[in-house]
């Protein structure tokens, strides 16, 4: 019973980091599934492109020379989260925009195409095996638990959570309080509305894959830093494991994605602690199901009648 | 025209910005340090490309999206659609014949998607019910022959009943929650199913071989009598013995593809009686408007769960085939990608029309056979054409002729 604090404390710092990137790439699904009401598969390439464009440009950048780490960090961050912005919007652009207005699985299929495009092209420009991301933010605090016991908490997993709450709290204010704020909530309420109020809704939707991708290009660049691996498939399991954070907090609200992202890490986390391992991704999944058969709205989320 | 330029420009601006630090950029381990090896003819080419698609983009799409004239048969009536499948039914049937053995052994392959694309056709088409993991149940149907062979010893035919059931039985289990839910979230569901189905046959190693598989799987006799050079057991006949021929393997070949054959007629012949049928007609009635069919006494549930067992049951014959097929069977043969083929297949030939849906199955099997040189960019590619063809062919290559009144509002 004594190692059970130090070992809880190290799954609790590794459940919230693992959620906190879940949560930064489930409000991407979320926000676009409130707005224009689709699924778009591809969300979980972006986030592993944004990943890519980050090792690149520290790379570029020369993170072994002399140039102080948070400057090159920042840079990193700059570069990627602007690249992945455009891929937000040059896929919506493509694959989406022209298929508006039409049957809902045409999306759907579209995006599946869109995913599969992604995965194979960042396959053929980067290779298609692992690369391993230089250990930038090295070390960790170490904490005494009495008894001899110690837990490390790396520094590279509290930049996660620390980024991550700052990115939430901006969002909220921005979504709360902005004027595209307010235009992306006006067109989740009534598309045919907004528009007739004024709305430049073609720009809202531009702007909500944009900030699904901005969201999508930190947790991958935390992730890559943090795990020290990437490879042109981790998108689409992650992108999978981040719509079920979103529908488990209830599709359609940004809280509930959050809230989703938080609970599913925690739960894969202390499912691979206490059980073989390999079963964690079975965990999630069927944590999928269970929370969609009970639960269809999520924790958070509204439910929706069907009119006719 | 100088707005056309402006926006040409922006776009290969924006091209070039994106595709830098993808393709220009290519990450290289040397003496372990990562280095950059740029390509910058890549970047200039892919911009090139975009810069001239943006700049003839308001020729090649005069009036809206669906201006451009991709080569499409005209639609078929339900008459000559009869022909179509007779025609192919007959080329089906000489193939083995003539083809070269690679010929036939691809023609299988082709047969099985065609099973495939039929069955899914029943719950997506059909049935308007988005599986995604169709493969689950694909996968079951292998595995209950390989497992039956490896601890019981049945042969081929009478694990094929057996593996469509269990199939079936999968199918409606997991229907029998899952299909409450709405479209999107159905999709979903079933997704996470076939990844857990999947990843259970991949961990669950004692019994299934974990990512090894199961190997050594035996192929089909023809009733009883074993297609080898020598009989496996003492004093059995083989096929070739009984027949007075030398031994060909050839022949097994040729077999396969028979039975493959008649498997997907079978397909075909069961799923276009089912759509004639009152419960055919219920999924499609459902499948247009699910309040309309409640209020006119359906229960959608059971309409959708014979449409999604029905399904599941193809998907379990046509396993069980692969099994044999392949001689071995491991979780890697059943990943995601796999449903998204099946599923191409069924939108690629237009849902619901089983002629298009097996012209579609040819073709993605042959197609990547064919383009064998481009074998690293045949992914891309197929990604490419999935989302081209939503944008300018929804309704796929064949779409099914559907009679239809509308009302003036």
């Amino acid at each position: 019973m004594a190692d059970f604090l130090p070992q809880f404390t190290q799954q609790l710092i590794n459940g919230l980091s693992l959620g906190a990137i879940y949560a930064l790439i489930a409000i991407g699904y979320t926000m676009v599934y409130g707005i224009i009401g689709m699924i778009n598969f591809a969300h979980g390439e972006i986030y592993m492109i944004g990943a890519y464009v980050s090792l690149v440009t520290l790379t570029a950048l020369g993170a072994q020379s002399g140039v102080p780490l948070p400057i090159v960090l920042g840079a990193a961050l700059l570069v990627s989260v602007v690249v992945t912005a455009g891929y937000g919007f040059a896929v919506e652009r493509f694959a989406y925009r022209p298929l508006r207005g039409g049957p809902r699985l045409v999306p759907l299929i579209s995006a599946i195409g869109m995913s599969i495009l992604l995965q194979n092209y960042v396959a053929l420009g980067q290779g298609a095996r692992d690369v391993s991301v230089p250990q930038l933010i090295a070390g960790g605090i170490d904490i005494q638990m009495g008894e001899g016991y110690s837990v490390v908490l790396p520094y590279s997993r509290l930049a996660i959570i620390c980024v991550t709450v700052v990115l939430m709290v901006a969002l909220t204010l921005f979504i709360q309080y902005s004027r595209m704020g307010r235009a992306c909530r006006a067109c989740a309420q009534d598309m045919g509305m907004s528009n007739l109020l004024g709305i430049d809704t073609n720009r809202v939707i531009s702007f909500t894959f944009m900030l699904g991708a901005i969201l999508a290009a930190v947790g991958g660049m935390l992730i890559g830093l943090s795990v020290g691996r990437l490879s042109p498939f981790i998108g689409f399991i992650a992108g999978l494991k981040a719509f079920t954070a979103a529908v488990l907090g209830g599709i359609g609200s940004i809280p509930g994605a959050m809230l989703g992202g938080i609970v599913l890490g925690l739960a894969e986390t202390f499912a691979a602690g206490y059980m073989p391992s390999q079963y964690k991704d079975v965990v999630a999944f069927s944590l999928l199901v269970l929370v969609l058969l009970f639960w269809p709205t999520g924790l958070l989320g509204k439910s929706r009648l069907e009119k006719v | 025209m100088s707005q056309n330029l402006k926006n040409a420009a922006i776009a290969a601006l924006l091209t070039a910005v994106l595709v830098t630090p993808i393709i220009g950029l290519q990450l290289q381990r040397q003496n372990f340090e990562l280095t950059l090896i740029p390509h910058w003819d890549k970047v200039v080419l892919a911009s090139a490309a975009v810069f001239l698609i943006q700049l003839l983009h308001p020729y090649l799409f005069r009036n809206g999206r669906t201006a451009i004239r991709l080569p499409a048969w005209p639609q078929l009536q339900p008459r000559q659609q009869r022909i179509g499948m007779l025609v192919l039914l007959a080329i089906g049937f000489a193939w083995p014949f003539f083809g070269s053995r690679g010929a036939v052994d691809l023609a299988t392959l082709a047969l099985i998607y065609v099973v495939l694309g039929l069955g899914l056709n029943i719950v997506v088409g059909f049935a308007g019910l988005l599986d995604l993991g169709y493969v689950g149940f694909y996968a079951i149907g292998g595995y209950t022959y390989a497992l039956l062979y490896n601890y019981f010893g049945f042969g081929f035919w009478e694990s094929l009943p057996v593996a469509a059931a269990m199939a079936a039985l999968a199918g409606f289990l997991l229907g029998f929650p899952v299909l409450r839910l709405r479209g999107d979230y159905l999709a979903i569901v079933t997704l996470g199913f076939g990844e857990i189905i999947r990843l259970m046959l991949n961990n669950m190693t004692e019994l299934t071989g974990g990512p090894d598989g199961i190997s050594g799987i035996p192929k089909p006799t023809v009733f009883g009598i074993e297609m080898t050079r020598r009989a496996s057991t003492e004093g059995g006949t083989t096929f070739h013995e009984l027949l007075g021929l030398s031994y060909q393997s050839q022949h097994m070949v040729i077999y396969m593809y028979l039975l493959a054959l008649i498997l997907a007629v079978f397909t075909w012949f069961v799923s276009n009686r089912l759509i004639r049928m009152p419960i055919g007609r219920a999924w499609e009635a459902l499948r247009e408007d699910e309040i309309a069919c409640r209020s006119l006494g359906l229960n959608p549930t059971a309409v959708k769960l014979s449409a999604f067992t029905l399904g599941a049951t193809f998907a379990g014959l046509a396993g069980s085939f692969f099994a044999a097929r392949q001689g071995l069977v491991n979780p890697e043969s059943f990943t995601f990608i796999e449903s998204a083929l099946i599923l191409a297949v069924v939108v690629l030939g237009g849902m619901g029309s089983q002629l298009g849906v097996v012209l579609a199955a040819i073709l993605i099997t042959v197609l990547p056979e064919i383009a064998r040189g481009l074998a690293e960019y045949r992914m891309l590619i197929f990604g490419l054409v999935m989302v081209l063809m939503m944008i300018w062919r929804p309704q796929g290559l064949l779409p099914a002729t559907r009679p239809q009144v509308e009302l003036p509002t």
